[in-house]
This record gives structure tokens, C-alpha cells and sequence, in this order.
């Protein structure tokens, strides 16, 4: 009798063991799945305006990218808690409100501790509300899943993002004027000026995707 | 927990109530973020004074903002001033323009711009001394870009941030001879002096 009892303790700790492994085997693959599989740029073609927009140096795309991904994981964690609060056909106002005060609260916090990278980016700060990688996860992901997987997918998508903003920028930059991250590469001369413009960012853009796409598929 | 029901009173209610969190959430971080922003901005702009007049420590005399919305700044190293020009091209541009006892340009610094990064966002460097548009030295009032006939070179492919750079710093000198007392008599004359021979 008693050895029964223990046998089913025993098998009810092995079981919620196996439950946790299996809840971070699962954020992992959440996680991988944002960075690589569905890249917001690269594979789900999400949030193209500040993309192209933001990208004209390497530092810029990563610094919109990490803010990104700043906001992007604070807002699937709210929402991903007050979800069953929220009636179905105001969801989406819901969302932008807490969207749009997490970016403000970001810009204030910006502007008062971080004046350098205020100077930098502060006009495309409040372009991350009309991100729709942020109101997309938040639809597609934050509001089916639960507290901590949605973090991951946070972390996933937002690194996914600044790492495509990154390269995107370094490729524009380097292009443009020779240099990388402010480091000349080669004289600015000999950079065409067309790639620190609009067209330029839509040309670098076509080829990388192409190459992700192919080195995905590999 | 079950999903709240799309019911009229349910929807007010819980959009109402996270519009009313959010609001209270940014009321608290404004409060606590705006004496920092005041002081960076205070400190920027001291900041500036010091390094268009190039100057360690200097004394700033009390602010003068005048009707076009110039503020004047003079102190005992030189006089700076502060103009805004609308038409940037991406919004305001607001510049910082150090003017020596002559009149001439002495140092600038952009204080506020919402031009395009890696494009207009040059024009904090490239007006510098020994850039390729250096305007330091030179007589304001009359200044444009070569397109316009002028001898500032403009900064690549942004010449409609170099105009109204340019706009502002012209206005900044015309703050100051307007408000010329004394102390800046000789710029106003030589302001007189320059529109002579370029006529």
C-alpha cells in the first residue's frame, strides 16, 4: 500500500520534471523559431517601413531594432496576462493602447537617462507603435500562449529583427560610404550614395532575403 | 479563466479601464522623467554656449528671446544665439550660432533636427571648421549654398537641410544686429557694410 503511494509520488515528480524540460525545450523553440524560421524581415516580410526606413547605418538599424525588441517583449507579456480580460471585438484598440503607452514610456525613459541615443534615433521611437511585427505577435502569438512562452517569442522576433536591421544597415552602409559601425572600411569615395537612400535600402533588402531564404533551405 | 463575452457594457468597461491604467502609467513616468529631461536639456544647451563661443567658463547674462523666436544669449566671451528655421526637411531645425565681437561666426552646434540621419543629420559636422562646408569665420547674414549662388557648399544630397541650416544661422544674425546695443554696434555696421558690397 504504502509502496504504491510512493510509486505514484515518485511518478507525479517525474512527470512535472518532464513537464518543465518540456516547457523549456518548447521557449527554446519558440525562441529559435522567432530568430531564424520566422524572421519578421527576412521570412514574414513584418514591419517593412521601419526597415527600410531606419537602416541607413549599421548602428541605427540595431539601435530601432533593439528598442524593437524592447517594446515587443514588454507588450506580449502584458498582453499575453490580460488576454482573457479583453472581449474579442475590442481587441485590437486594447492592444494599441498598451502598445502605444509601453513606446512612450520607452521614449521618456530615452529621452531622461539616454540623451546619446536619443539624439541618435529619437525620431523613430514613436514609429514602433505602427510596427506591425508588435500588433502581429501580439495577435498571433501573445494572445493564444501563455506569460513566459510569449517573452521568448518576444526575445526571438525582436533579436530576429535587429539582427536583419543590423546587417541590412551594415550592408547599406558599407555600400554607401565605406564604412561599418563608423570603422572606414574604404574611402567614402568610393561608396555610391544611392545605397544611404531610399532605393538603396529596397536593393539590399531583395538580395538578402534571397540569400537567407537560400542558406534556410540548405 | 474564461474569455470575457463581446457584450457593449463588457467592451466600454475593459477598453475604458486599460485606457485609464495606461494613462496613470504615463502620467507616473512623465512625472518622474521630466526633471532629468529639463536638466539634460538645460545642460545641453550650456554645453552648446561653451563650445560655439570656444570657450572653458564663461557668464551667461539673462536669455533674451526676441518676437521672431531668436533667444539671444550674450556673455562676457562672445554672444551666442538661437534661431529656428520650420522648413527643414524633415521638420524644425534649431541651431546654436556663436558670433565673436566682430560679428563673425565664431561656432554652431545643431540643437534640435529631425533630418534624415546619414543625410541632412550631417550637418552637425559638416559646417565645422575644416569640413567641407565651413562656415566658421565667415560673415553671416547673406550666406548660401552654391547651388543658390552662395559659397557654402551644401551637404550631399541634402541641400534643403543646407538651406534652411543656412536660414538659420542668417537669422540668428539678424537677431542679433536687431537687437545690436553697444556692445554690438560694430557687427551691425559691418552687417551694413557687407549688404553694400554685395549690392
Amino acid at each position: 500500500m504504502n509502496n504504491s503511494i510512493k510509486q505514484e509520488q515518485n511518478e507525479l515528480v517525474r512527470s512535472a520534471e518532464r513537464e518543465n524540460h518540456g516547457a523549456m525545450l518548447n521557449n527554446i523553440k519558440v525562441f529559435l523559431n522567432g530568430l531564424i524560421k520566422e524572421n519578421p524581415t527576412f521570412v514574414l516580410l513584418l514591419g517593412m517601413c521601419p526597415t527600410l526606413g531606419t537602416t541607413s547605418s549599421a548602428f541605427n538599424g540595431m539601435s530601432m531594432g533593439l528598442a524593437t525588441m524592447a517594446v515587443l517583449v514588454f507588450s506580449n507579456f502584458i498582453i499575453s496576462l490580460i488576454k482573457n480580460l479583453i472581449p474579442d471585438m475590442v481587441r485590437i484598440p486594447c492592444y494599441i493602447v498598451v502598445i502605444a503607452s509601453l513606446v512612450t514610456i520607452l521614449q521618456m525613459l530615452i529621452k531622461a537617462y539616454a540623451p546619446g541615443v536619443d539624439a541618435a534615433l529619437g525620431l523613430f521611437i514613436p514609429l514602433i507603435v505602427v510596427n506591425c511585427i508588435i500588433l502581429g505577435r501580439a495577435e498571433a502569438f501573445a494572445a493564444k500562449n501563455g506569460a513566459i512562452p510569449s517573452i521568448f517569442d518576444g526575445l526571438g522576433i525582436g533579436l530576429g529583427f535587429t539582427f536583419a536591421l543590423t546587417l541590412l544597415g551594415a550592408c547599406r552602409e558599407l555600400l554607401g560610404t565605406g564604412k561599418v559601425f563608423g570603422l572606414t572600411c574604404f574611402p567614402e569615395q568610393y561608396g555610391a550614395l544611392l545605397f544611404v537612400l531610399a532605393p538603396g535600402a529596397f536593393i539590399v533588402l531583395g538580395y538578402l532575403i534571397a540569400i537567407f531564404n537560400k542558406l534556410k533551405k540548405a | 479563466m474564461k474569455k470575457l463575452e463581446s457584450t457593449l457594457p463588457n467592451m466600454a468597461i475593459v477598453l475604458t479601464s486599460i485606457a485609464v491604467i495606461a494613462g496613470l502609467a504615463l502620467g507616473y513616468v512623465n512625472s518622474v522623467t521630466a526633471g532629468p529631461i529639463e536638466d539634460i536639456k538645460a545642460q545641453q544647451l550650456a554645453d552648446g554656449i561653451k563650445a560655439v563661443l570656444a570657450a572653458d567658463e564663461l557668464t551667461v547674462e539673462s536669455p533674451d528671446t526676441l518676437e521672431s523666436g531668436a533667444v539671444v544669449y550674450r556673455t562676457d566671451k562672445g554672444v551666442a544665439v538661437q534661431a529656428t528655421d520650420p522648413n527643414g526637411f524633415g521638420g524644425k531645425l534649431t541651431v546654436l550660432v556663436g558670433f565673436n565681437s566682430e560679428g563673425l561666426i565664431q561656432g554652431y552646434r545643431v540643437l534640435e533636427t529631425s533630418e534624415t540621419p546619414g543625410l541632412g543629420a550631417k550637418a552637425g559636422d559638416w559646417f565645422q571648421k575644416g569640413q567641407k562646408g565651413d562656415i566658421i569665420g565667415k560673415q553671416a547674414g547673406n550666406l548660401t549654398v552654391k547651388k543658390d549662388g552662395g559659397e557654402v557648399d551644401a551637404i550631399t544630397a541634402s541641400t534643403i537641410t543646407s538651406r534652411a541650416f543656412l536660414r538659420c544661422v542668417n537669422s540668428a544674425y539678424e537677431a542679433l544686429s536687431a537687437q545690436g546695443d553697444a556692445e554690438t554696434g560694430a557687427s551691425v555696421q559691418c552687417k551694413e557694410g557687407k549688404e553694400e558690397s554685395n549690392e
